[in-house]
């Protein structure tokens, strides 16, 4: 890094005006010199925190020549509210709330997880039909969750349509999750113990009919937009994460397994009644933007597989435990994890023996999508930037809590 | 009349056309995209939102006109003006009937096409006077995809020039008059020779009027908005009315070239001059229904990469472009004879 001429201007990320130009800092790349001995410069460009596909608040600090990407510094918080440290304040039941505005595109997942954790704390044993209603609403959640990805990997690469398709079909879903829960998307529905109410009648025809009509839906959804020779020359071999690579990463979810490596928590640790439920994992195989586009939207048709399971074999019996008013549980520490729509969310909850935990620590999949993002960009063009970040499904609520 | 006066009227009415297409276009637009997308698109202001672009050009006249600080202020105000005057330009040549067309050119093809290929100089210069990272490439990508489609553009039309034998639109258009053994219209469109023509030119145009699966210079997904980011207010709406007024011309070109302009098939030519807005009306439908084809792609197509459309254009289009005007040479001006034992 020591090789500084004079007549080569050194720009950077760390660079602008804020150091000698003889001593790039590490990892940044000369500006080149044009033809006639002149110094063209990079470009340093603020990607977000409005930039339109940033998937909500995520900024990124990008160093371009022409139309590549040579750096870029992902740059976090502007959506933190301090969720970890809220939790420390509030009762065990009221932590779920906290967990729907984390990841808030698929709360009955995070909502689990937590649930999960202050059940193992103080031994409720949850009664089998409420397991099943977990998981059924999860799996709802997880299609609704991954048909708003669906949507926006469209609009990322620049096909309107598609969105407005998934919209139709998340709005059925958000409307049985409505039914169920009360809320379209701060559902606070599941709770140590179990849910918070039975299923309302009628609902199994509403999911039913979803489910008839969702399966050819998907196909349509998938023909639409991987059936685009377009679309697949702009997903193919962009991004490829290897499975040693994904690993190193700390990924999760479907990124993860759409580098090959077969690892679904629903399958590996079940939790509620996932080992009662018949459902294939999909893998990739080469680890690129396209694998995980097909990964997501085989999880939507075996989602939709474990709806119709859970409809069909819903059991009897009652929906919650039998809880006390305020949970006290015993001075302990404990970590559940559960598969959401983007991975291994994950709760590691230290309790005193007091009403509320000592410490929350929330565990998100997209923080360490995010990572990999940074080491991926470099060497792609923007567009490619785009479609890598569309395509690792990030959710900037869950990132910065 | 004068022949001053009648040039002014003519002008005026070319910028009325503009202005109303402009705003009917928008609508239309929005209500294609809706219908397309299964919602119904503006709905709200007058029946089923017909007054909606009203109401948005009166926002757009009224709005702050903001200049960022850094931007170049000369040129910043010349660009809008140098995106709009060649696409009203533009539709001097066009021939909206045998009569009706405002100037009679005798190389109204290449007039249309220069005019057009102007457009983009003004991009550059929107993009990259305004000081905005975003509309600076913007502004590079729409410079660099003009020579890697306006080439192909222009090749692609040549086939057509040596069939009929001029560059004139009237021309091309009176070339395609009568049918092919009493039933199949003469339009060019119905002769398989020129398929491939059409097919390049069609992707072009795609191109030229900044459509969906090409409109990197805007693509708002991964720029922002392109070269226009730090456009507001009525400089913004020139901007985009040349670009709907681009959209209109490059239609009334295909339908010019490929589907016989005015001509309604197996019609006399007298009933053209019995009913004077027949042609015209036929005219702008079929070149309505070209811009809905358009948009139908770009309501449903995802955008290609810039490096794609390079080497779409460079690589493929040119090529093809360039082996068609020989094919055709060769086929309509050696072989053809031959058969017909007609010598040009």
């Amino acid at each position: 890094m020591s090789d500084a001429r004079d007549d080569i201007i050194t720009v950077g990320l760390l660079s602008e005006g804020t150091h000698d130009p003889g001593t790039p800092p590490a990892g940044i790349r000369r500006a080149p010199t044009g033809v006639d001995g002149l110094a063209t410069e990079h470009l340093i460009v603020n990607m977000g925190p409005q930039h339109p596909s940033t998937h909500g608040v995520l900024r990124m600090l990008v160093e371009l020549d022409g139309e590549e990407i040579l750096n870029a510094e992902v740059t976090l918080g502007y959506l933190h509210r301090g969720i970890e440290k809220l939790a420390e304040h509030r009762r065990f039941d009221a932590l779920g709330t906290l967990m729907d505005r984390g990841d808030y595109v698929s709360g009955i997942m995070g909502e689990t997880a937590v649930a999960l954790a202050v059940e193992r704390l103080m031994e409720i044993e949850v009664p089998r039909r409420a397991r099943w209603i977990r998981v059924m609403m999860a799996e709802i959640n997880r299609i609704a969750t991954h048909l708003l990805w669906y949507g926006t990997m469209g609009l990322d690469t620049g096909a309107m349509g598609p969105f407005l398709y998934a919209m139709r079909d998340r709005e059925s879903l958000l409307d049985i999750l409505e039914a169920v829960s009360g809320a379209r998307m701060m559902f606070n529905y599941v709770r140590p113990g179990g849910v918070v109410a039975d299923l309302p009648a009628g609902i199994d025809t509403k999911i039913r009919e979803f489910c008839d009509a969702f399966d050819t839906y998907v196909e349509e959804h998938d023909a639409i937009l991987s059936g685009n020779e377009i679309f697949q020359a702009r997903l193919k071999g962009i991004g490829v994460i290897d499975a040693e690579k994904a690993l190193a990463f700390g990924l999760t979810g479907p990124n993860l397994r759409a580098s090959g490596v077969d690892f679904d928590l629903r399958k590996k640790r079940p939790y509620d009644a996932y080992d009662e439920m018949e459902f294939d994992v999909p893998l990739g195989s080469t680890g690129d933007a396209m694998d995980r586009f097909s990964v997501r939207m085989e999880e939507m048709r075996q989602s939709s597989r474990i709806i119709r399971q859970c409809i069909e074999g819903m059991p009897e019996g009652e929906h919650t435990a039998k809880v006390p008013k305020v949970l006290k549980p015993p001075a302990g520490e404990v970590y559940t994890s559960v598969e959401s729509a983007r991975g291994e969310v994950g709760i590691h909850l230290v309790t005193d023996g007091g009403t509320s935990p000592y410490r929350m620590h929330y565990h998100g999949p997209s923080l360490y999508a995010l990572q990999a993002l940074e080491d991926l960009m470099p060497g792609h063009l923007i567009a490619d930037g785009v479609v890598m970040i569309g395509s690792t499904d990030i959710m900037l609520g869950e990132v910065d809590r | 009349m004068s022949p001053a006066l009648a040039t002014i009227v003519k002008l005026l009415s070319i910028i009325a056309l503009m202005l109303t297409n402009g705003v009917f276009m928008i609508y239309l637009l929005r209500k294609v995209l809706g219908h397309l997308h299964i919602r119904l698109g503006p709905m709200h202001v007058g029946p089923h939102g017909l007054l909606q672009t009203m109401n948005d050009v009166i926002k757009l006249l009224t709005k702050e006109d903001l200049t960022p600080r850094i931007a170049d202020k000369a040129l910043f105000y010349l660009a809008p003006m140098i995106v709009f005057v060649p696409s009203f330009m533009a539709y001097l040549a066009l021939p909206f009937s045998d009569t009706l067309k405002a100037t009679s050119l005798e190389t109204g093809l290449l007039f249309t096409f220069a005019a057009l290929s102007v457009v983009p100089i003004g991009i550059l210069l929107a993009g990259w006077s305004s000081g905005n990272k975003w509309g600076l490439l913007g502004g590079m990508r729409s410079a660099a995809m003009q020579i890697a489609y306006e080439v192909p553009l222009l090749l692609s039309v040549l086939p057509i020039v040596m069939i009929s034998g001029t560059a004139d639109l009237g021309g091309i258009v009176d070339a395609q008059a009568g049918t092919w053994l009493a039933v199949v219209p003469r339009w060019f469109i119905t002769n398989p020779l020129l398929w491939p023509t059409f097919i390049i030119f069609v992707i072009s145009s795609l191109i030229e009027a900044n459509q969906t699966p090409f409109d990197m210079s805007e693509g708002e997904s991964e720029l922002v908005g392109g070269f226009g980011t730090d456009y507001s207010a009525m400089k913004f709406g020139l901007v985009y009315l040349s670009e709907f007024s681009n959209t209109f011309v490059i239609s009334a070109l295909g339908v010019t070239l490929f589907f016989g302009g005015w001509l309604v098939p197996w019609l006399p030519m007298s009933w053209y001059d019995a009913v004077p807005v027949l042609a015209p009306t036929v005219f702008i439908l079929k070149t309505y229904l070209g811009i809905v084809l358009m948009w139908w792609i770009r309501g449903t197509y995802p955008r290609v990469r810039i490096d794609q459309l390079m080497d779409l254009g460079w690589k493929r289009l040119i090529p093809a472009a360039l082996v068609m005007i020989v094919l055709t040479g060769v086929v309509d001006k050696l072989i053809v004879p031959l058969f017909t034992g007609a010598v040009s």
